[in-house]
């Protein structure tokens, strides 16, 4: 895609100087221009699609826009509305911050006890390793839909509990107010922790064997070595997968929309949930881009607070 | 954790393993259990159903199957998530490409720039700029268009693409392409001819991990395919489920139909897959 140069023989010095300066250009289409040509298309793409909508959120959440037509300006008003008014936007932060607490607790908990009992074995790792992890490679919806229709109370677990005279379980997990809302992060989690449990067990497998070697001639018992050796080892992965985590519970929408649709009562309602109520069933566009506003917002100060801690001079 | 010291014999260290093999246990009927339960019952008929709605069926039936994909229109969601998925996969790999080629071999004024702004985009939530793109999608005639969602697709997955396969041809030693080069080889000749060719199991990865992300994807397909006609197998079996939310033999049906496809290619390419999951992952 270089630009052809053409040069005569017989040169005056007029078609020299024409020759360098083409030549100059060349170098500058060459240097500056085309690496960018090659960028363009996808970069367009991103843009329009992600970048500019993303700006124009900022102007609609200052406006009473519907979706359709005018919007009029109304300065901060939603963010009042937000702040002040709306009940269900404080219980659906509220969600937010229980589904960060369970997804900082279980599913770690769980990926690291999986990968460290994976760790030291040689027979059957591949087999436990990717029989772990094909959870995660489904749809939504079908982990939804299998899940919904175990924790069914007549014809699932639940009910099969019952009937073994179990006593408190003839209940509808995701019928009630007071389980909604950990019982779709279970069924979430179901689907997510093998993800964690490959990546941890990836950072076990680059911690030298000569540290686990020192850690029990010093006398270190399990408990001990997973503490000491395990996870400073897998230190980088673990801190990353926190801010992730941390990130992504303020962004969750799939399971509670398809299994709940925020109910009962509002029980299982998130952010997103809302974002979606009100701009595609409630009209109030405007309204639902304040929401994703405030939902960046959260995620900014995530990111803000790890990287404050890591200048602060904290090893994540 | 839980490893044998060298000194002990072979025997010793496989028996100090047991506890592991049983933790392992438990987690793979956590983990395979419900897919177990999923099977069965797509291979029962309704009347058993009702009597043993957990276990192993005790005669086998296969009209769920038949049954599911008529009335589930597979014929033409399938069709549907196929064009979604072939078109994102095929435009992300060659402009993708074509970045990160110009960022790994071009030395891309503004590079790191360019990285940065990737970064930003790939973490700022799809709630933020989904309202408004939506409505901006209307007007232009994209909603209920399968070009238009391969258009967010392609957005949506390029920056992990360009991540991925920049790291990739970064460590292509430069020989080749300057061979190329003095031969007057174009850049464009070098980027489809030698650059292309030598990192293609990085192409690979990217198309596969992009593969699977479209045709598991939910929220941009229920919002952006509203007409019946244009749903993607993963909304239309959220429809179906609605609808036919008793019939569990006919939803298992449909989902090990699903499920099928996406397990037999994930576990050929596995090595790529979580290769480019888990890299995927911590580049974020």
């Amino acid at each position: 895609m270089g630009k052809p140069m053409t040069m005569e023989k017989s040169i005056s010095t007029e078609r020299l100087h024409d020759a360098r300066a083409s030549w100059r250009k060349g170098a500058f289409f060459r240097k500056k221009v085309l690496p960018w040509l090659f960028v363009t298309p996808i970069l367009l793409i991103n843009i329009t699609v992600v970048l500019g909508p993303a700006l124009s959120a900022g102007y609609y959440s200052l406006t009473d826009w519907s979706g359709i037509g005018a919007a009029n300006f109304i300065g901060l008003d939603n963010f009042r509305r937000i702040l002040l008014e709306d009940s269900s936007y404080k219980s659906a932060f509220l969600n937010n911050l229980i589904w960060l607490g369970l997804f900082l607790t279980v599913p770690i908990a769980m990926a690291l006890v999986g990968a460290s009992v994976i760790s030291p074995i040689r027979r059957g790792a591949l087999f436990f390793r990717l029989a772990l992890f094909v959870p995660y490679v489904l749809p939504s919806v079908i982990v939804a839909n299998l899940w919904r229709t175990l924790l069914d109370p007549d014809r699932g677990i639940m009910g099969w509990l019952t009937d073994q005279g179990l006593p408190g379980t003839d209940i509808a997990l995701l019928g009630r107010q007071n389980t909604v809302l950990p019982t779709i992060a279970f069924i979430d989690n179901w689907h997510w922790w093998g993800f964690l449990m490959v990546l941890f067990l990836a950072g076990m497998q680059n911690i030298s064997r000569d540290l686990y070697e020192a850690a029990r001639l010093d006398g270190a018992n399990r408990w001990e070595e997973f503490r000491d050796v395990t996870i400073p080892g897998i230190r980088p992965v673990l801190v990353f997968m926190v801010l992730m985590t941390a990130i992504w519970s303020f962004l969750t929408f799939d399971y509670i929309w398809i299994l709940t649709q925020g109910g009962p009562a509002g029980a299982s309602e998130v952010l997103s949930v809302l974002v979606y109520k009100n701009a595609f069933q409630a009209f109030q566009a405007g309204y639902a881009s304040a929401i994703g506003l405030t939902m960046s917002f959260f995620v900014g100060i995530i990111i803000s607070i790890f990287i404050v801690l890591r200048r602060r001079g904290w090893e994540i | 954790m839980m490893r044998a010291s060298n000194t002990k014999s072979k025997g010793t260290r496989e028996l100090s393993l047991i506890p592991n093999y049983v933790i392992l246990s438990l987690f793979l009927l956590f983990a395979i259990g419900p897919l177990l339960v999923l099977l069965f019952n797509s291979l029962k008929n309704r009347a058993e159903l009702g009597n043993n709605p957990l276990g192993i069926p005790t005669s086998i039936t296969w009209d769920n199957y038949p049954r599911a994909w008529d009335v589930g229109n597979f014929s033409t969601t399938t069709l549907n998530s196929a064009i979604l998925v072939a078109g994102t996969v095929a435009a992300v790999l060659l402009l993708g490409g074509m970045a990160a080629y110009s960022l790994a071999k071009l030395d891309l004024p503004g590079g790191n720039g360019l990285m940065l702004y990737l970064l930003v985009a790939s973490s700022l939530p799809i709630h933020l700029f989904l309202v408004p793109l939506f409505f901006f999608w209307r007007q232009l005639g994209l909603v209920n268009n399968l070009f238009g969602l391969i258009l967010i697709y392609i957005a949506v997955n390029a920056p992990l693409a360009i991540f991925l396969l920049r790291s990739y041809m970064v460590q292509l030693p430069r020989d080749f392409e300057d061979a190329a080069r003095v031969d007057g080889a174009s850049e464009w000749q070098v980027f489809t001819k030698v650059v292309v060719p030598l990192s293609w199991p990085g192409f690979l990865t990217v198309g596969l991990v992009v593969s699977l992300a479209v045709w598991n994807e939910f929220l941009l397909a229920t919002v952006f395919l509203t007409d019946q006609s244009k749903f993607t197998v993963v909304t239309s079996y959220y429809n179906f489920t609605t609808q036919f939310s008793r019939d569990w033999t006919l939803t298992s049906a449909a989902a090990v139909m699903m499920i099928a496809p996406i397990l037999v290619i994930f576990l050929i390419f596995q090595r790529q897959f979580i290769e480019g999951m888990t890299q995927g992952g911590m580049k974020g």
